[in-house]
C-alpha cells in the first residue's frame, strides 16, 4: 500500500510551488505583511502570561485592534472554603493568593480579623510583621523586574534577580518554617518568635540583595533595547487607573500619591521613616523604575525595623484568641479546655463585619468580612490588587502593538492565586 | 471615623438613603435603594471626589437573622484628597436586578460580572455580564449558602480520588 504522507512528486526548484508561489516570486523587500485582520489567542498559559490566562486579540498586521481576556478557570474558591474552615485555618488559603509575597496576605487577613475582633497586638509583633511584609515586598518586585527582564530577552539580570530572592526565600524559610506556604501569622500575633542570630543573618542577606538588585538596576535601567521597549508603552493616564480600581505601584507610576502605609498607617509603620516613590508618565518603565525604587525603600524600613525591634510578647496573652503556652495544656484543666475550644470551635469573633486593608505588594489587599458571631467566616471577601489591574489590561494593549504586550503584561504584575481566588 | 460623605448623600439625595449605621469598628455604611445607586455613585465621583473604584460584592444573608430580602451588594469607595473610604450598600432579592454602575466607572465591569458569577445577581445596563472566573456552562452560582460545598461538575471526568473524610474535599467518589 502506498505511503498517503509523502508527496507524490519530489519537489524540485524547477517546478513551481502553487502553495508558496505568490511569495517565491516577490523580493524579499517587496514582500508584504499579512494585512488582512486575524484573531489570535495568547494563551492560555503562554509563557508570558503567568498563569492560564488567555487573551483574545483582534490584530491587524501587528496592531491590537481588540482584545479580551480570560482569566482561565482554576478558581479554587477561595471563599467558599474559608467559609467552611474556622478563623486561623483560613490561613493557609491566604497563602496562595499571591506566592510572590504569603506573608503579607497573612497578615492583611489577621489585621482585618483582629479589627474586628477589636484586638492590639504586642509591638514585637508588629514589628515582626513589618519585617516579614517588606522582605516580601522585596521579593515580589524582584520577581517582577527579573522576569520582565527575562521575556524581553535579558537573562542576566533574571539570575541576580533570582539569586537575591533565593536569599529572601532562606532568611523566610529560618523564619516560618517554610519557602512559600508560611501560614506564619496567628489572630493575635504570630506564631513564633525570631529564630537566634536571624537579625544579623537577615543584615548580611540585605547587603547582597541590595548589591544584587543594584547590578540588575545597572544592567536594565539604561539598557538602549529595554528602554525602548517599556518606555512610552502600556500608558495609563491617572484618572483612568483610578476608574479602573488600580493601587500600589501601578497606581503610583500615573503619579497619584497613595500608599495606605502612609495615607492609613498600620502597625509601626508611622514609627519609620521611608519615601513613597512616585511615577509621572504611568508607562512600563515608570512602573519599572517604581518597583526598583520601592526596593530601596523597604531596605531602608527593614534595617530600621531591624534595628528598632523591641523585646517583649509576640502574641496577646488571651487564651479565647491564642493557643495558651504548652506547660499550661500539659498540666492545667483551664489551658486543656482552651486548647481543645480554639482548635475545635475556633476563635469565636463577634458578630459584625469590616473592611479593612493593607499595602501589599501590588498595591491595596483590602478584606470585608463578615461574622456571625461563630468559629468560622459567615463572608470574606478579598479585593485582591490584581484583579483591578488585569481587568484593565484590554483597554491599554487596544492600539498597540502585539509586542507590547509583553512588557505591559509583565508590568503589571498580574498574579494567578489572587485573581483567580 | 468622618462621615462627611454620607451626611452630603443624605442631604442631596434623602430618598435615596434607607439606613445609615456604624459598624462595630467604626465604619459608617449608608443601605442605598437599588434605583438610587447611580446618581448617588455618580454624586460621589464628581462632587465629592470618591474616584478609586475599591471593589464591590454579595453577601448572602441566608442563614443571618435578618434575611429579607437575601442579598446584600456592598459597594467600596475611595477619596484619595479627602483619604476618606465610602460604604454602600444595596439589598436586593434573587429577582431584583441592580442599576449597573460601569458607564460611571471602569472597574465597576469585572466586579459586577463577578458577583453575577457567583451570586446570580443581575446588573441592568451591563454590556457584557458573562461570568468572569467560571466557565460559561457552569451550572448555579457557588457562592450562595445554598449551593452544596461539595457539588462538583467537572468539564472532563474525574480520576477516582479517594474521600479523605475532612475540608472540601472531593465528593467521596471511590
Amino acid at each position: 500500500m502506498a505511503d498517503t504522507h509523502k508527496p507524490a512528486v519530489h519537489p524540485s526548484p524547477d517546478v513551481p510551488n502553487p502553495d508558496t508561489d505568490s511569495y517565491a516570486q516577490e523580493s524579499e523587500l517587496e514582500a508584504h505583511l499579512q494585512a488582512k485582520p486575524m484573531y489570535i489567542n495568547m494563551g492560555p498559559s503562554h509563557p508570558a502570561t503567568h498563569g492560564t490566562v488567555r487573551l483574545k486579540l483582534h490584530l491587524e498586521g501587528e496592531t491590537i485592534s481588540d482584545a479580551d481576556c480570560e482569566i482561565g478557570f482554576l478558581h479554587r474558591g477561595f471563599q467558599k472554603s474559608c467559609e467552611n474552615v474556622t478563623w486561623t485555618q483560613c490561613l493557609p488559603y491566604t497563602d496562595r493568593l499571591n506566592y510572590a509575597s504569603p506573608l503579607m496576605n497573612n497578615f492583611g487577613f489577621l489585621t482585618a480579623v483582629e479589627k474586628l475582633i477589636g484586638l492590639e497586638i504586642p509591638e514585637r509583633a508588629q514589628y515582626v510583621r513589618v519585617i516579614g511584609s517588606e522582605l516580601h515586598r522585596i521579593h515580589d518586585h524582584l520577581t517582577c523586574v527579573a522576569a520582565t527582564s527575562m521575556e524581553l530577552g535579558g537573562f542576566a539580570p533574571f539570575l541576580f534577580g533570582m539569586e537575591a530572592r533565593e536569599l529572601i526565600n532562606d532568611r523566610v524559610a529560618e523564619l516560618t518554617g517554610a519557602r512559600l506556604t508560611t501560614s506564619f501569622g496567628r489572630v493575635g500575633g504570630l506564631n513564633r518568635d525570631l529564630p537566634e542570630g536571624w537579625i544579623g543573618k537577615t543584615l548580611k542577606s540585605l547587603d547582597k540583595i541590595r548589591e544584587l538588585a543594584l547590578e540588575c538596576e545597572s544592567l536594565l535601567s539604561r539598557n538602549r533595547i529595554f528602554v525602548d521597549r517599556m518606555k512610552g508603552t502600556g500608558v495609563i493616564s491617572a484618572d483612568d487607573a483610578l476608574d479602573w480600581g488600580w493601587t500600589g505601584p501601578c497606581l503610583r507610576a500615573c503619579g497619584v500619591d497613595y500608599d495606605l502605609r502612609k495615607a492609613r498607617p498600620y502597625w509601626v509603620y508611622d514609627q519609620l521613616d521611608f519615601d513613597v516613590p512616585i511615577g509621572e508618565h504611568g508607562d512600563n518603565y515608570d512602573r519599572y523604575l517604581m518597583r526598583i525604587e520601592e526596593m530601596k525603600q523597604s531596605d531602608r524600613i527593614l534595617r530600621q525595623a531591624l534595628a528598632k525591634i523591641p523585646d517583649g510578647p509576640i502574641i496577646v496573652n488571651d487564651w479565647r484568641i491564642a493557643l495558651p503556652p504548652k506547660p499550661e495544656v500539659y498540666g492545667t484543666i483551664e489551658g486543656v479546655i482552651s486548647h481543645f475550644k480554639l482548635v475545635m470551635e475556633g476563635i469565636q469573633v463577634p458578630p459584625g463585619e469590616v473592611y479593612d486593608a493593607t499595602e501589599s505588594a501590588n498595591g491595596e489587599l483590602g478584606w470585608y468580612i463578615v461574622s456571625d458571631g461563630g468559629g468560622r467566616p459567615y463572608k470574606v471577601h478579598v479585593r485582591a490588587p490584581g484583579f483591578p489591574i488585569l481587568s484593565a489590561m484590554p483597554a491599554i494593549v487596544k492600539g498597540g502593538l502585539l509586542a507590547d504586550l509583553i512588557p505591559t503584561f509583565d508590568t503589571i504584575n498580574m498574579i494567578g492565586g489572587e485573581v483567580e481566588q | 471615623m468622618s462621615t462627611f460623605a454620607l451626611d452630603r448623600v443624605t442631604a442631596q439625595f434623602p430618598e435615596a438613603v434607607a439606613e445609615r449605621y456604624f459598624d462595630r469598628t467604626g465604619g459608617a455604611w449608608a443601605v442605598i435603594h437599588a434605583e438610587h445607586l447611580p446618581k448617588v455613585a455618580a454624586f460621589l465621583k464628581s462632587e465629592l471626589d470618591f474616584k478609586l473604584f475599591i471593589s464591590i460584592d454579595g453577601v448572602d444573608r441566608l442563614h443571618l437573622a435578618e434575611n429579607d430580602p437575601r442579598f446584600e451588594v456592598v459597594y467600596f469607595l475611595r477619596s484619595l484628597t479627602r483619604g476618606e473610604h465610602v460604604r454602600l450598600k444595596v439589598r436586593v432579592n434573587e429577582t431584583q436586578e441592580i442599576p449597573s454602575l460601569t458607564s460611571l466607572f471602569k472597574g465597576a465591569n469585572w466586579w459586577e460580572r463577578f458577583v453575577w458569577d457567583f451570586y446570580g445577581i443581575r446588573f441592568s445596563g451591563h454590556p457584557d455580564l458573562r461570568r468572569v472566573l467560571l466557565y460559561e456552562e457552569f451550572q448555579g452560582h457557588p457562592l450562595r449558602k445554598d449551593y452544596a460545598l461539595r457539588d462538583r461538575q467537572p468539564l472532563i471526568p474525574e480520576r477516582p480520588i479517594k474521600d479523605i473524610f475532612r475540608g472540601p474535599g472531593t465528593s467521596g467518589v471511590s
